[in-house]
């Protein structure tokens, strides 16, 4: 199949109706933009449904109850949106909800700026909303990786009736680049016999909810969920490994951050110097076991983030002490140049860095 | 092979278009593209420039932050980016729109009467293709059949009659560069 | 000579960002003179929304809040109730005070909450790209309603003066227009009005200003304006809803 060229906000659009979703509510954003502009078009053309909502604190219960409803469900935005969503997104989580939101970082805190960032990854993979839930995060860092990603997405929010968070940042959403959509197919879902639509016909009641008032039953809840996500970190976590062979340094960064460090790292490999790259794909789970894979080979972790040092802190979980891992970030929008990477990674080579 | 092609002026100037038919066709050329708008309230005041990305390798950033051939359609276009192309690069310049000529001495720079010159071929609307004329005879960057081939992706079926003078624009902008090529005294 | 143009002295001598054939310069200008007028300046608070005019609080020269979307009412009530002799007033797109502020305007009105609300009705999200408004008329097409807006889909565009003016809270509520100068003339003494009403003390006021937005109806300036008042003033008949007998 031929390819066309995409802007990284319609391919999430595109990606997300050929994974079956039909639904989508949100409320406008810089820089997601163009993904409700193309699905407010895209939508009833596949007889689905694209409404504005008031605000991200609606959009994400409308994304409540059409999940609780069966229903393949999206919804998008940006830091400050995200920031509103987060109560809805704990109640999702809570009730067991399959859904996937967008968040297409930009600059921050507060209202910040439009500019790509990487700052709300505490956000998504700490927690974010209230009490003790995950959330499975993916970080694309092509646009032919988010069309992709976006079937998966709904495939794990389905499997572990858990939301999941795609995250992307302004450079992503607004880069065009080749992809290869495929061919369209049918959208298999599964089967919701936990939903609840009704009692047609005296099925029985069905409960969509995240109430559990005696605390030996929230606590079993917690227990439940707990055993689901240890079941999400043991086979979900994905990442990948780039001139890895022989590093003795190795770079740890996501999305448009990570496409910058591949460029390091050509440039390091073609002066001999041993550097490789891992990237995670999962940022919850986190690839603790690329990293452990690495870890008696190399000699030190450099992370590099659009943000000042918030994945560092499970590179440094996972290394355990045994290596150091050291940090480079630009933040608040701006974006890390592969030259200044290509400094740092020098310096610590040369063990200049504390 | 790297190109990071920087393309800026006014909103309706068809800026954007323009750097989307270069990516496409790299794309066609079976090359690694990316391009990407300025975007958001910064729009406001109706500048607009775009970034277009075309190499061998993977690309890795596709913000074009040290172009290495900058498009400038109006003034202050050249006034904003002129220094950050990178020594030994290109800068086209508009001289249609733009009466000031650019400053530096390290790069090579090109003034094509853009809109004039689009008028004289019949359609105002194609100035640009005569700079990406001009830009693809003298970087080689891509082939004017990829971008033939190209314009039938990217217009719509009804303005496939635009095709004809798109091409003519720019075989005028190739034949410019090709006579200026041989008159400019190579800068820096 | 006698000066017929003059800055206000509350408005910052800086080039505002908006585009050209915007009014929201133009509100910018008549909320400025109304309080250089009533020699409120020094004891005036501004609270800017997230919009075209975020930046507003760099344009009047009061001290100025910028509140997150939709909640300028929430931090002006704040404010005023700490500095209850202060002038509060906020700036108000209708993304940011009709859809995800209702909740926060409506209470700051149904308390009687005393600040003063400057409302932009551009029928569209101007700063977002020109997706739909609550305020976008039917058939209006915006970037998310490629099609027209349909009530059936996206329900009726919102009157918000009318729905404010019947909370007991509410003490002058008007609409008025800027798409030509007898209206601007006409604005300004509304704005005038609703800036005296607070300084009475008589509880919340609230004037919703029709406004052009040329970059995102994809009109120049003369045609918006024409637009503006073909098609807004059909829908958003302009007028005083309410008005305290005291003031008038
Ligand atoms: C919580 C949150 N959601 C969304 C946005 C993005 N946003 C910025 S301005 C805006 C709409 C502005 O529209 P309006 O209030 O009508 O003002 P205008 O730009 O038309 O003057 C939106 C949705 C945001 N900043 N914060
Ligand atoms: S986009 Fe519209 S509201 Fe915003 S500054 Fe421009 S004309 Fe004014």
């Amino acid at each position: 199949m031929a390819k066309i060229l995409m802007k990284g906000n319609e391919a999430i659009g595109e990606g997300a109706v050929r994974a079956g979703c039909r639904y989508f509510f949100g409320y406008p954003i810089t820089p997601q933009s163009e993904l409700p502009h193309y699905l407010a078009k895209r939508m009833p053309e596949v007889g689905g449904l694209y409404l504005q909502a008031e605000s991200e604190v609606a959009s994400i219960n409308m994304v409540f109850g059409a999940a609780g409803a069966g229903a393949r469900v999206m919804t998008s935005s940006s830091g400050p949106g995200i920031s509103l969503m987060q109560e809805g997104i704990s109640y999702l989580a809570g009730a067991e909800l399959p859904c996937v939101i967008v968040n297409m970082i930009r600059g921050g805190p507060g209202l910040g700026n439009i500019a790509p960032a990487q700052s709300d990854y505490f956000q998504a993979t700490k927690g974010g909303g209230h009490g003790d839930y995950r959330l499975i995060v993916l970080a694309p860092a092509s646009v032919q990786e988010i069309i992709d990603l976006m079937q998966d997405a709904f495939d794990l929010s389905d499997k572990y009736r858990n939301p999941v968070m795609l995250m992307g940042d302004g450079v992503l959403g607004q880069m065009m680049e080749p992809v290869e959509i495929g061919a369209e197919r049918k959208a298999e879902l599964p089967e919701k016999p936990w939903a609840a639509t009704g009692r047609l016909k005296g099925k029985e009641k069905k409960l969509i909810n995240s109430l559990y008032i005696v605390p030996e039953n929230c606590e079993a809840h917690n227990l439940k969920l707990d055993k689901k996500y240890s079941g999400i970190k043991e086979a979900e976590q994905r990442w990948e490994e780039y001139r890895t062979e022989g590093a003795e340094m190795v770079l740890v960064a996501f999305g448009t951050s990570a496409r910058i460090c591949k460029s390091v790292v050509d440039i390091c490999r073609e002066e001999g110097l041993p550097v490789g790259l891992l990237r995670p794909i999962t940022l919850w789970p986190f690839p603790e076991k690329g990293i452990n894979g690495l870890i008696e080979s190399v000699k030190s972790f450099l992370t590099v983030e659009m943000n000042m040092g918030q994945m560092i802190e499970d590179v440094k979980l996972s290394a355990n002490g045994k290596k150091p891992v050291f940090f480079y970030g630009r933040a608040g929008g701006m974006i890390p140049v592969a030259r200044d990477i290509y400094n740092e990674v020098k310096k610590i080579l040369n063990g200049g860095a504390a | 092979m790297y190109e990071g092609i920087l393309i800026a002026g006014f909103g309706g100037q068809g800026v954007l278009s323009t750097g989307q038919l270069l990516a496409y066709s790299g794309m066609v050329e079976g090359r690694h593209v990316a391009w990407i708008p300025s975007y958001g309230p910064e729009m406001r005041g109706g500048t607009a420039n775009c970034g277009v990305t075309i190499a061998d390798n993977p690309i890795s950033s596709p913000v074009v932050s040290e172009p290495t051939v900058l498009i400038t359609m109006n003034r202050p276009s050249l006034e904003k980016f002129e220094k950050v192309v990178v020594p030994g690069g290109i800068i086209f310049v508009n001289s249609s729109l733009v009466n000031i000529k650019a400053a530096r001495s390290d790069v090579r720079a090109f003034y094509i009467p853009a809109n004039d010159m689009a008028e004289e071929i019949g359609s105002g609307k194609v100035a640009n293709n005569i700079i990406l004329g001009a830009l693809i005879e003298l970087t080689g960057v891509v082939s004017t059949g990829a971008v033939e081939k190209s314009l039938y992706e990217v217009l719509p079926p009804h303005r496939h009659n635009m095709i004809p003078v798109n091409l003519k624009a720019l075989e005028a902008g190739a034949g410019l560069a090709r006579e200026q090529k041989g008159t400019l005294a190579e800068v820096g | 000579m006698k000066k017929v143009f003059q800055r206000p002295k509350s408005l910052k001598d800086m080039p505002f960002h908006y585009c050209p054939g915007c009014t929201h310069g133009i509100a910018h200008r008549l909320v400025a003179e109304v309080i250089d007028e009533l020699d409120i300046f020094e004891k005036t608070i501004a609270v800017a929304p997230v919009g075209c005019s975020v930046f507003c609080y760099e344009y009047f020269d009061c001290d100025a809040y910028q509140a997150s979307h939709g909640r300028a009412p929430a931090v002006a009530t704040g404010i005023k109730r700490v500095l209850s002799d202060r002038v509060v007033f906020t700036y108000q797109g209708d993304g940011d005070l009709a859809a995800i502020g209702t909740g926060e305007i409506v209470h700051a009105a149904a308390r009687g909450e005393n600040f003063t609300v400057i409302f932009i009705n551009n029928a569209v999200y101007a700063m977002t790209g020109g997706q739909m408004a609550p305020t976008s008329l039917l058939g209006q097409k915006t970037t998310t309603t490629p099609f027209g807006r349909d009530h059936k889909l996206n329900g009726s565009p919102v009157r918000m003066s009318e729905m404010l003016s019947v909370l007991d809270g509410t003490a002058y509520a008007a609409r008025v227009s800027l798409h030509n100068p007898a209206n601007v003339t006409r604005a300004r003494k509304a704005i005038k009005k609703a800036f005296e009403v607070q300084v009475a003390g008589l509880g919340f006021s609230m004037v919703e200003v029709l406004s052009a937005c040329p970059t995102n109806w994809g009109l120049p300036p003369l045609k918006a304006l024409k637009w503006l008042e073909d098609n807004m003033l059909v829908y958003y008949p302009l007028g005083e809803f309410k008005r305290p007998a005291e003031v008038i």
